[in-house]
């Protein structure tokens, strides 16, 4: 049996040796999965203990009594606004997503399918974003929406994420592969292309909307430099400024903590629960959302 | 006015037919121009204000004076960019990104590639392993550092990491401050790992299930030898664009980490990446934002020159698979 290539199953072999080299794989494999597990416990664990349980010196495997009074200590943290954060979040982790998908999907159909004589320069001038490394242009962003008066807002804080390059180049290229013939037939009844595209092209490309949808909605509910830069007030923090704040602060309660931990993760892990095909699929198709 | 020379009513009939003609189409190109900036225009309008402007911006403050303030103050020619470049801090943070590039570049391509094979050749519960190490994508940087840093390696007795240590007897480390050895690499390597293996992992299955299974068979016929050769002269081979795509943004990835840094060790002076320290000089207290443009734009260069040439060594952009 191979240890790579071909995909054979590893569950049986026929020499001795083989059955060494499946037994290797087995072991492999489970110890992965419980270091990839590991940290989830510990969340788990910490969030639903006490502080006496989790600073003690010998390790407790599991909280005896689970301390669920720790989500209402948490949310009664007046030093730490998680709730606001929790909206805060929301909000632009929502209006971030659908904004950003409007945008690059109507730039990616226009580029795709409307004749202007400058569309490839238009294109090019997109894409030559891509080349610029997104995380060196949080100081360039800052000078500008400072300028706005856009510091410490939510306006800050989702506007200049919406434009992205790669999503609308994405867009193009999926809308040069849609079929034309579903639009040929919408134009000879009368439509325009404002028609064509809400009626014909949105509906049916409503699992391509989805994979992108999860992984934007993943990449703006996780961001950190961009909130931090623009969160100077704790008014506008979001939940991963929240979270960091609490722990650079002088006394820090282990257990609330990863409570809100717990909790800042749960929005994202249902979506992991319900929404995993189009999530690997966006993975695969995009390849590059970081 | 006297633009209209070419009198209408000069013209004959023929030419006038042809006039109405050449009109309806370019009605119809106007139209078509419209409708195109009805669709795209909203977006390069947000691209000009929210790139380009900024890009822009910053490269005139940079040549500037700018204490806490946006609007250039006193012009100081290249000066900024002369300080960025023989600033110790600045160098040093470069070398920091070097030495995190060495470990987490490779370790990323093998561990994924490894953890890829392990689950595509799975045959029970597939989707349970695949999702088991996909899943930690759905945690922060924010969320990953404060386990490590709370939980895992925070250095007393009740971390898990020295809890499993005392388990054989061996003293606990205080693994975010010690700098000799520099056991502060482990938590700042293994964060990342556990955040990113998933996601590449997936893009080496999609790339694995693309190989045709045909070549295996061809290759058993010609005599060769399950395992290692048909790894070495199939399957990596065939991997060539996912190994290249994957490698190119796990590097420009790390060049731009903050995130790990910031929450686990704070902007200390041993370990300190580039971005952090951009950070501290330009949003700190002093918000010295000419010597910060002018230091994002020479690692906007660098990551820019460093991702050509990675591209033209592993030759991205030739015709393969």
């Amino acid at each position: 049996m191979s240890v790579t290539g071909a995909p054979q199953p590893i569950g049986y072999s026929r020499t001795p040796l083989g059955r060494v080299a499946v037994g290797l794989r087995w072991i492999a494999l489970f110890i992965a999965v419980v270091l990839f597990l590991v940290p989830f416990y510990l969340i788990l664990r910490n969030a639903l203990s006490t502080e006496a349980d989790i600073t003690a010196p010998s390790w407790t495997l599991f909280p005896r009594h689970l301390q669920w009074g720790n989500i209402s200590e948490l949310f009664n943290d007046a030093q730490v606004p998680m709730a606001r954060a929790l909206y805060n979040s929301a909000v632009v982790g929502v209006l971030g997503t659908a904004g950003q998908l409007l945008l690059a999907s109507m730039a990616g159909y226009g580029l795709a399918r409307i004749p202007y004589r400058h569309a490839d320069k238009i294109f090019y001038a997109i894409v030559a974003t891509l080349m610029i490394p997104a995380a060196v242009t949080f100081i360039p962003s800052f000078i500008v929406v400072s300028s706005l008066g856009w510091v410490s807002s939510l306006r800050g804080l989702i506007i200049p994420t919406l434009f992205s390059g790669f999503a609308a180049f994405l867009f193009r290229q999926y809308f040069l592969n849609f079929p034309r013939e579903l639009e040929e037939a919408a134009r000879v009844d009368g439509a325009g292309y404002f028609g064509v595209f809400w009626r014909i092209v949105v509906p049916n490309s409503l699992p391509f909307f989805a994979a992108l949808a999860a992984i934007t909605f993943i990449a703006n509910w996780n961001s950190f430099l961009w909130p931090l830069v623009i969160g100077q007030d704790s008014s506008s923090w979001t939940v991963q400024v929240a979270m960091s704040t609490f722990v650079t602060a002088q006394t820090i309660n282990i257990h609330e903590l990863f409570m809100a931990v717990a909790v800042s993760i749960l929005p994202l892990v249902l979506i992991f629960a319900f929404l995993q095909r189009y999530l690997i699929q966006g993975v695969t198709q995009s390849g590059i959302k970081d | 006015m006297s633009s209209k020379i070419a009198d209408p009513a000069a013209t004959g009939e023929r030419r006038g037919s042809r006039r109405a003609a050449s009109r309806t189409r370019t009605r119809g190109i106007t139209g078509n121009t419209r409708m195109f900036w009805v669709f795209v225009g909203p977006f390069v309008l947000g691209l000009l204000i929210f790139s380009y402007l900024p890009i822009i911006w910053s490269l005139v403050l940079s040549f500037f004076e700018a204490y806490n303030t946006v609007t250039p103050s006193k012009f100081v020619g290249f000066q900024n960019y002369v300080d960025m470049l023989t600033d110790h801090n600045f160098l040093s943070s470069l070398g920091t990104f070097t030495i995190f590039a060495l470990f987490i570049v490779p370790l990323t391509f093998a561990l994924s590639l490894a953890l890829a094979l392990l689950v595509n050749q799975v045959k029970v519960a597939r989707a349970f392993f695949r999702s088991v190490f996909f899943l930690p994508t759905a945690c922060s940087y924010v969320v990953a550092s404060l386990i490590w840093r709370l939980s895992i390696f925070n250095g007393v007795r009740f971390g898990l990491a020295n809890t499993i240590l005392g388990w054989f007897g061996i003293d606990g480390i205080a693994w975010l401050s010690t700098v000799d050895p520099p056991w502060f690499w482990i938590p700042i390597v293994t964060v990342r790992l556990w955040l990113q293996l998933g996601f590449y992992m997936i893009l080496f299955i999609a790339g694995l299930q693309r190989i045709s299974p045909t070549l295996y068979e061809a290759a058993y016929v010609d005599g060769a030898s399950p395992g290692w050769q048909t790894f070495r002269y199939i399957t990596l081979p065939q991997l060539r664009t996912t190994s290249v795509a994957v490698l190119i943004l796990n590097l420009i990835a790390a060049y731009q980490a903050f995130d790990e840094f910031y929450n686990l060790l704070g902007n200390v002076n041993f370990a300190r990446p580039p971005l952090v320290y951009l950070y501290g000089i330009s949003l700190g207290t002093i918000q010295d934002l000419g010597h910060g443009s002018a230091g994002a734009l020479i690692l906007a260069v660098i990551i820019m020159i460093v991702t050509l040439l990675q591209s033209r060594i592993l030759g991205f952009g030739k015709a393969g698979d």
